[in-house]
């Protein structure tokens, strides 16, 4: 168990140096820093002196280690524009975002599971054939002009919702909606696709043969199997949201760290995206692995190697 | 009274070519204490036999029967709820496949004690008691931690051992066996099939038991029942079915294993020719014509009910055994 | 036991097999009963039929602009419609229909040019894994590992900031960053394969590695790549379109469905169609591709077995 835990941390933690290293080469790339920091208005001689200060004139793979280590004890310097640490302006924008993506993952369990048993109770049915369309349709509809058509339909025409803003919990309804129905689709489908193949098994006709009522069998038997692998996509799907959350955020007018690394790109200002990026990445890598031990923890023929 | 009591049971299955009739009037009775085999190759309908007694089938099947009594009650037309009742308590089942016929996500204690909660009570303390009592009687030791493993910590031979226990959990009157040792080494087996024989004695319980080996078959039944494309083509008492078969199907099975000293060394075994016919359809005759050494132009239209012999031993061969030990010896 | 010399077929099988039509018959009949399929079929030809004879069917030039007729609406609208724009005019007064029309050319490029991409260093990748297997498999997980775990969006942004906005730049990136799927299923697959028995007797008589690659595994192969193919495409037309409206993909004037939801964005609550349009021709193409491909998976599914 320990050597396992030993080798997957290991791996993430390459994985964490290969991003944030390939992330800083990108925003290296793309603007001089130096300026961004001086403005538009600074002289040569102040931007050749921010260039010193700052250690910019340094080759690349030092400024990374010194970034990296840095990171490490949770530093990420401060922004260029803001002037700002790093950690802090994350700190509290951070909240909003998990509050999203776990509002929007739970919106997505509450239609997909229901829908899905249902579906698979009675195949070919019309509900499922419904259930298969909302599917179909989801996947197909792009996140961001869903938004935009709710905005207009919702919150202009009908004025059931603010469109704006993150002061009550109606102003996250959309965005959660807009966000979370993305995940429907493929959650409905492993789902149902789980259902029907636990139905027909060999134990589910075992416990018909032991006469226990139909939905003893629908719950405590046939689902408690067939969401196990639900669940662990769900905690996968549950990154996505927090990268689907730079557009919502920034549709919505919401301030989490979605919006925020938007709002940094425009600016070149390098430190933030370098922060967010690193905890996107961390988030997957800490969420691929929850998803794993509740496989693990789920089913009980899995043990963790 | 008879535990089980079947007359004239037919299944019809509704497919995509027309209407598919793999059971097609079947007739059997089970008492106390009695093993009734019933014995056929893969496709012949007895599968799907003991499914409709337990009112198992698919929801597409469709089930019919004369008489359907069990403990001289009919339960044709029971309502499901009911059925259910009966399910699991007074009638139990045990399936071919050990492995996959156990929840993997629950204990095996849990779902011993959840068949006992369902019929009997709710006591946890009780049923636990009875859970560790049958899985002694099934011979497995260290019964009481037993109950805290997950099926996939078992062998093959174990879960079917649990299997049978958990059949037993509500003393049923009648158990339906259908293949219990197919999926098993053949030295496990011997034990299983022991095992519910002394069982069945102990508790004095009907068995049904489906099989496809005529080796179980002669270990362990009190009656015979043979049964070819959906139809009974010969019953009777095991010894006499077993010393002289009369129909030519059974014949044809009996000649197919080596029996020790009947076959002599260096004799060929025999083998049944061709494959099950197709039961979609309108069906007429015997059909097992096109497989018999004896077929002659009368079977295509022959009533291929049972003829009751003496002594309990019927078969449904039109052709008078005379007629075809003659054509054979010709 | 008594060995009967019968192949033991069921019921159901011995029932298919003497009632049923010719192969070739039952495959068109596949294809042709499957509603879905043919719907996605008929409407992807219609949309690469329109991007190909935009130059034909457009009303006018979709750079074409003229500000006197700015904003116009729609037919169906009473007020201020113009014969000549009979889907209006946007910000500047280009002809919205004739840039719906194009916009299909930029969609449908950027999707194939993308599944190319992808497409060829997944499948690179994923059948070096999966034949290779030992390190070779360790290095390329851990490849895949690293590209799952970078937040694509973000870091598709930050490239485009770092060499620039255009569509050359989006297509490379999105083919350097959409490449994971086809990756995973395709060393999946390799695995299966190579364990075959045909493979195995190849080696066996000595045929050397890429002959067995190419001549073996490959067909084998091809139905699950082209599922994936159309994934990926509908994947990255979506992202394409949502880099264009948040400004990180090509840029004005070019007729992408995306950037002319961005450029709707500011008179979305005046002009709603400028917004719902483009949206809804994105939506019909994805759906489109997304009903094709499951289609394709259907018949491919049942042939192969």
């Amino acid at each position: 168990m320990l050597a396992y835990a030993l080798k997957r941390s290991f791996a993430a933690f390459l994985i964490l140096i290969v991003v944030s290293g390939l992330t800083f080469s990108l925003s290296h790339l793309s603007a001089d820093p130096a300026l961004t920091i001086g403005g538009e208005q600074a002289s040569d001689e102040d931007i050749q002196a921010i260039r010193e200060l700052y250690g910019f004139d340094r080759p690349i793979y030092i400024q990374y280690l010194d970034w990296a280590g840095r990171a490490m004890t949770g530093d990420f310097g401060e922004s260029y524009h803001y002037g700002e640490r790093v950690s802090t302006m994350i700190a509290g924008r951070i909240g909003t975002t998990m509050s999203l993506g776990v509002l929007a993952i739970l919106f997505a369990l509450i239609i997909s599971i229901p829908l899905g048993v249902v579906a698979a109770m009675r195949p070919n049915s019309l509900i499922d054939r419904f259930a298969l369309l909302i599917a179909v349709f989801g996947q197909a509809l792009p996140t961001f002009w869903f938004a935009l058509m709710m905005i207009i339909v919702l919150g202009v025409w009908w004025r059931w919702l603010p469109i704006s803003g993150n002061d009550s919990w109606a102003h996250f309804v959309m965005p959660t909606i807009a966000l979370g129905y993305y995940a429907t689709p493929a959650l409905m489908r492993l789902t149902r696709a789980g259902m029907i193949e636990v139905l027909g098994s060999d134990y589910i006709r075992t416990a018909r043969a032991k006469g226990l009522s139909p939905t003893v069998v629908l719950f405590k038997h046939a689902l408690r199997n067939a969401i196990i692998p639900v669940v662990a996509l769900a905690a996968v799907w549950f990154g996505f949201m927090l990268g689907g959350s730079i557009v919502i955020e920034t549709i919505f007018n919401l301030k989490g760290i979605g919006w925020l690394s938007y709002d940094a790109l425009l600016r070149s200002d390098l430190p933030v995206v370098q922060a967010i990026v690193l905890i996107f990445a961390s988030f997957y890598v800490v969420l691929t692995l929850a998803a794993d031990l509740l496989n693990a923890w789920l089913d009980p023929r899995i043990s963790v190697r | 009274m008879s535990i089980l009591e079947v007359e004239n049971l037919t299944v019809d299955i509704p497919v995509a070519a027309g209407t598919l009739h793999p059971v097609r009037g079947i007739s059997f009775s089970v008492e106390k204490g009695e093993t009734l085999c019933i014995v056929g190759e893969s496709g012949c309908g007895k599968s799907l036999t003991s499914l409709a007694l337990m009112g198992l089938l698919p929801k597409a099947a469709i089930r019919r029967a004369d008489k359907l009594l069990f403990r001289g009650e009919e339960i044709g037309d029971l309502p499901e709820r009911k059925m259910a009742h009966l399910r699991g308590g007074a009638m139990s089942m045990i399936f071919q496949e050990p492995m996959t016929s156990l929840n993997p996500a629950y204990t095996i204690g849990d779902q011993l004690m959840e068949v006992f909660r369902r019929h009997v009570t709710r006591d946890k303390a009780v049923a636990r008691d009875r859970a560790i009592y049958l899985l002694e009687k099934v011979g497995i030791s260290s019964a009481a931690s037993r109950l805290g493993q997950y099926p996939h910590q078992l062998s093959g031979g174990l879960r079917q051992r649990v299997m049978i226990a958990m059949a037993l959990m509500c003393e049923p009157e009648l158990i339906i066996a259908d293949e219990p040792t197919t999926a098993l080494d053949v030295t496990i087996q011997a034990q299983i099939l022991h095992l519910l024989a002394e069982l069945q004695d102990e508790f004095d319980m009907g068995l049904i038991l489906i099989t496809h080996d005529l080796g179980v078959v002669a270990r362990i039944a009190d009656k015979v029942q043979v049964m070819y494309a959906g139809r009974t083509v010969e019953e009777g008492p095991a010894q006499a079915v077993f010393d002289s078969p009369q129909h030519p199907y059974t014949q044809g099975l009996l000649r197919c294993i080596p029996i020790p000293g009947k076959t002599k060394r260096g004799e060929r075994l025999g083998a049944v020719p061709g494959i099950v016919p197709n039961l979609v359809g309108d069906l007429s005759g015997c059909m097992f014509r096109n497989r018999c050494p004896h077929a002659a132009p009368a079977c295509a239209t022959a009533d291929d009910s049972l003829v009751t012999g003496s002594d309990g031993h019927a078969n449904a061969c039109i052709r008078p055994e005379t007629e075809r030990v003659a054509e054979a010896a010709a | 036991m008594a060995m009967i010399s019968t192949p033991g077929k069921s019921f159901d099988e011995i029932a298919q097999e003497t009632l049923e039509p010719s192969p070739f018959a039952k495959l068109r009949k596949r294809i042709f009963g499957n509603y879905s399929f043919l719907a996605g079929l008929i409407i992807i030809v219609a949309i690469v039929a329109m991007a190909l004879l935009a130059p034909l069917i457009a009303p006018h030039d979709p750079y074409e602009t003229d500000l006197s007729s700015r904003l116009m609406n729609p037919f169906w609208h009473e007020v201020k419609t113009d014969e000549e724009h009979l889907l209006g005019t946007d910000k500047v007064g280009r002809d919205y229909l004739s840039r719906l029309i194009y916009g299909a050319q930029i969609s449908l490029l950027i999707g194939f040019s993308t599944m190319l991409i992808s497409g060829t260093i997944g499948t690179v990748l994923g059948v070096a894994a999966g034949y290779f297997g030992g390190r070779v498999d360790m290095v390329v997980n851990f490849i895949i590992n690293t590209r799952l775990a970078m937040p694509v969006f973000l870091v598709a942004m930050a490239a485009v900031v770092a060499f620039g906005a255009s569509l050359m730049v989006v297509i490379l990136v999105l083919g350097l960053f959409l490449w994971d799927r086809f990756a995973v299923v395709m060393r999946s697959i390799t695995m299966q394969a190579r364990d075959l028995d045909y493979v195995k007797a190849a080696r066996a008589m000595g045929c050397s590695t890429p002959y067995i690659i190419v001549r073996e595994i490959f067909p084998n192969v091809i139905g699950s790549l082209t599922v994936v193919a159309t994934v990926e495409m509908a994947n990255a037309i979506l992202l394409e379109a949502a880099l264009s409206f948040l400004g990180f993909g090509v840029q004005a004037p070019t007729p992408s469905w995306g950037l002319m939801l961005n450029e709707a964005r500011e008179y979305m609550f005046f002009s709603p169609w400028l917004l719902a349009l483009p949206g809804a021709c994105l939506f019909l193409l994805v759906l489109a591709i997304n009903l094709f491909g499951d289609g394709l998976r259907d018949v491919s599914l049942e042939k192969g077995r």
